[in-house]
């Protein structure tokens, strides 16, 4: 079934049929094969989006303009306070300072960002080409916070040293730079940290809005609509929850390790996956009056949002779905919603999913639905055709190749305008996916062409 | 999100914030899509090339594919030349394009990779092409990415046939939009004279739905034109910025003459193109493009009292803002700042002397600038409109000056690759936009009794 021309030999173990009755296993996490329109990223860009959110801080791209260019403004993460990570501040590096190094630009931009902004913490990343001229950028921030009495934090993220995991990871190590060595003196009774959410759309505000319900503290999101005083504060929780695991499970070991706070997995997209979560946190770190309040919401939102739901349902029983995300989590949750909507999964891929996650997907779909690794558009245009998906999933470079081929489509990325978890987002979910596969424009594009009888 | 800016401009020297210009690979990449059956190839990290692919695919709203080198941390120390040659084996086998154009990175120019010698030492299969560029993200802008591409096209594809009679006019059309590129094909056409114009991205980044997706769609110049511009009369390279470099090398390799003249936008840039172009070929002015222009004069004179005398500030590339600066003045408008990001002094000299044209000693010009430049300047000299990309709209907002999009990139609107601002359509198109803007926001605000259903 698997036509040559659409990839390599080296791409063949990143592609696998699901056949429940047989293992099978397929290659994730390496390197894209060289040559091939790969829709993955770079470290720089995992770090970005990862401390993007972080609002009272002023990001600092050191390199040449176009990292600083392409990552303006780009995610739709929200604040209640400052707006400040929303402004774009780069060292613009030019020829000279490849030749003469880019130190001296970096301390002048810092002079000019302090007397600009006077922020209390900057985050310095470093692209591709510091790391190759050698700019000592730790020591450039070291001076910087002993001259302004503020943090000053590099990023160690240039471009081609991994993928972007490893960007999460460097983002993650910047998150434990700010936060310090030093444990909690106290602790914050029934409190919690949110890791892996970016407050797409003001998602984070709902999820805090359950636990506030429910009577539990969510002391600090990681990161979304986090600032430096929140993020400092947040040792002082009992209990980390991690949504996004593939950005932030690393933090989380090290949060464990470090100020001994314990941490679930858990996930607020879709109705079931709420209610498991919350049901989860709720037994880990409340009482008697926690959980009965808790029970009490879900009866509440569940009366409030089941029929809303299922008014949309009979509009979507039967359609099909590829789904190509970023990271797996995102999919997992996102087959489910579609099981739950009567939508069957037909393709899954992401560009760094897990191999605990491709099993998973196994496991969650049917005999027959296409799983990817690292696609490219030739292979999700071929398999999309073959599965006869009637909407794709993804993000901004896949949205023109479902148009282009007739297929609907649901933005699951940054550039998502309403919130997509607990309740609310899953009644959103239910009318974005009936908004675009059920348009008229659909059986315009079928006619193809001129109409005649 | 802009409410702490200040009005106090100082120019910085370390920082910027808020930029008005990109990296070379990304208009190197756009330029190579011009070329038919092209397959844009980015050596370097694979983050590159995504980004270039997000934000056209933004832009255009159309597939945008490019391969990448997918660089590691090995590749660095080692040099790229066995992620290039794997890379260019693999597209050609995988995606079978006609071309592929090569640009480099910051990272691949600053390790060193010779990116001509591993070429050379490439199979490349038989009727296939690879050209390259050098697009070091850290020399000027997107805009001067665009224009070492299609410098690229002529050192790599143009040929002269020795005893062949020299026949028709090259056009580059500049770094303008894939409706920029269909009216000028349109304008030569009507002018009845044989033309090849490269690079054509209007039939790759603007296609028509047909419920299939093409790899590779209809449109672009294909490479047989581009070898032929060798033995064409002369060249028009239209914007200086994005056009002179390739318009002078196919001066130098085939002897072709080169004209370098602003993008024909507004009246007097395209009487120009006009002109020449008849000049260099012969010919007459067409009753189309001349009834075309009347309309034009028509409708200045019909809204003239609607935007005469307004304070206009103009940010984006130099090619576009030079030519938007004359017909600003054209239409009795004041231009108090225009601003780019891409470095220049050509850029600075020639908004000046338009300046001094018209006898604008208070009016600003600043290349090399960024965005919360040009908003603090607006804080002191406040102005009536705003013309520029979409990233104007912060600005836009904050100060509540209607904006008038224009240039690249335009990420928030849909009409920029269908509707040209070039040409006499274009100039009829960009007085419909100021003069609704202004009209808009002047219906939206004025008190009761000035409010008028006739205007």
């Amino acid at each position: 079934m698997r036509s040559k021309t659409i990839s390599t030999k080296a791409r063949e173990n990143q592609i696998m049929v699901n056949q429940q009755s047989r293992q099978q296993s397929i290659v994730c996490d390496t390197h894209s094969v060289s040559g091939v329109v790969s829709q993955r990223a770079c470290v720089y860009c995992g770090a970005r989006v990862v401390l993007n959110p972080i609002t009272d801080a002023a990001h600092i791209v050191h390199g040449p303009i176009g990292c600083a260019s392409y990552t303006w403004d780009i995610r739709g993460s929200l604040s209640s306070d400052s707006e400040r990570y929303r402004m774009s501040f780069s060292t613009d590096l030019r020829e000279k300072d490849i030749i003469f190094g880019g130190e001296k630009k970096l301390a002048m931009a810092i002079d000019e960002i302090v007397e600009n902004e006077n922020p209390k913490v900057i985050f310095i990343y470093a692209t591709c080409v510091v790391g190759v001229i050698g700019d000592d950028v730790k020591a450039v921030a070291k001076h910087a916070e002993q001259k302004y009495g503020i943090r000053v934090i590099p990023v160690n993220s240039s471009g081609f040293s991994g993928s972007k995991k490893d960007g999460y990871k460097a983002a993650c190590h910047a998150i434990l730079e700010l936060m310090g060595p030093e444990k909690a003196k106290e602790k914050i009774p029934h409190s919690l940290n949110f890791l892996g959410d970016f407050n797409l759309a003001g998602e984070a505000w709902i999820v805090k809005n359950y636990l506030e319900t429910i009577g539990l503290t969510l002391n600090t999101v990681i990161t979304g609509d986090a600032s430096c005083a929140s993020l400092k504060k947040a040792k002082e929780s009992v209990l980390n929850v991690v949504q996004c695991a593939g950005s932030m499970t690393f933090l989380a070991k090290h949060m464990e390790q470090r100020y001994d706070i314990p941490f679930e997995h858990i996930r607020f997209l879709g109705i079931k996956d709420t209610i498991r979560s919350l049901r989860k946190i709720v037994f880990t770190i409340g009482n008697q009056e926690h959980i009965e309040r808790f029970e009490n919401m879900i009866k509440d939102k569940e009366r409030e949002y089941t029929p809303k739901i299922e008014a949309y349902k009979h509009r979507l029983v039967g359609k099909k779905v590829a789904i190509y995300v970023g990271g797996g989590f995102k999919a997992i949750s996102l087959i489910e919603q579609f099981n739950e909507l009567g939508i069957e999964t037909v393709l899954v891929g992401t560009q760094t999913g897990s191999q605990d996650e491709y099993n998973q997907f196994k496991q969650l779909t049917s005999e027959g639905t296409v799983i990817l690794d690292d696609a490219n558009p030739t292979e999700l245009e071929y398999f999309m055709k073959q599965t006869k998906a009637d909407i794709l999933v993804g993000g901004v470079k896949e949205r023109p190749l479902a148009y282009k081929m007739g297929v609907a489509f649901l933005d699951h990325n940054h550039e998502r305008k309403h919130p997509l978890c607990g309740f609310e987002g899953a009644y959103n979910f239910a009318k974005e996916v009936d908004l675009t596969v059920n348009s008229p424009v659909w059986s315009i594009v079928k006619q193809g062409g001129i109409y005649h009888e | 999100m802009l409410d702490q800016t200040k009005g106090s401009y100082k120019k910085r020297t370390g920082l910027k914030i808020n930029p008005a210009k990109t990296c070379q690979p990304i208009g190197a990449m756009y330029a190579a899509l011009g070329i038919h059956k092209c397959l844009p190839h980015s050596h370097g990290s694979q983050g590159c090339c995504s980004y270039h692919r997000m934000h056209l695919t933004r832009h255009y709203r159309d597939p945008i594919v490019a391969s990448t080198s997918s660089f590691t941390e090995g590749a660095c120390v080692f040099g790229g030349k066995s992620n290039l040659k794997k890379g260019l084996e693999n597209v050609f086998h995988i995606y079978n394009p006609d071309v592929v154009a090569v640009n480099t990175t910051c990272l691949s120019e600053t390790i060193g990779d010779d990116v001509g010698e591993i070429i050379k030492a490439t199979d490349v299969p038989e009727g296939k092409t690879v050209i390259y560029a050098n697009t070091p993200s850290y020399v000027g802008s997107h805009v001067t990415g665009f224009s070492n591409m299609c410098k690229a096209m002529v050192t790599h594809l143009a040929e002269k046939k020795e005893g062949k009679k020299a026949k028709g006019v090259n056009i580059l059309p500049g770094y303008v939009e894939p409706s920029d590129m269909m009216e000028i094909k349109r304008m030569a056409t009507l002018l009845k004279i044989p033309f090849t114009m490269f690079p054509d991205t209007s039939g790759v980044v603007a296609t028509p739905n047909t419920g299939n997706y093409e790899m590779y769609p209809e449109g672009g110049t294909p490479i047989k034109e581009i070898k032929k511009s060798g033995n064409a009369l002369g060249t028009i390279a239209l914007g200086e910025f994005s056009s002179k470099d390739a318009a002078y090398e196919l001066e130098k390799k085939c002897d072709v003459p080169a004209t370098i003249l602003k993008e024909p936008i507004g009246i007097k840039a395209t009487d120009e193109f006009i002109m020449k172009m008849l000049e260099l070929n012969g010919g007459i002015i067409p009753k189309e493009l001349e009834f075309e222009r009347g309309q034009l004069v028509d409708v200045m004179v019909d809204v003239h009292n609607h935007y005469h005398g307004k304070k206009v500030a103009l940010f984006g590339d130099p090619d576009i803002l030079i030519a938007m600066t004359e017909f600003v003045i054209d239409l009795g408008m004041v231009p108090t700042l225009v601003l780019s990001g891409t470095p220049g002094k050509a850029f600075v000299k020639a908004i000046q002397d338009l300046f001094d044209a018209a006898k604008l000693d208070d009016s600003i010009v600043l290349g090399e600038e960024d965005l919360f430049s040009f908003h603090q300047i607006i804080k002191e000299n406040p102005v009536d409109l705003i013309i520029g990309n979409s990233y104007g709209k912060y600005i836009a907002r904050e100060e509540q000056i209607p904006l008038v999009r224009m240039g690249w990139p335009i990420l928030d609107r849909v009409g920029h690759s269908y509707f040209p601002v070039v040409g006499y359509k274009g100039g009829l198109r960009i007085i419909e936009k100021i003069t609704t803007a202004l009209l808009d926001k002047y219906d939206a605000t004025c008190p009761e009794e000035d409010f008028e259903l006739v205007m």
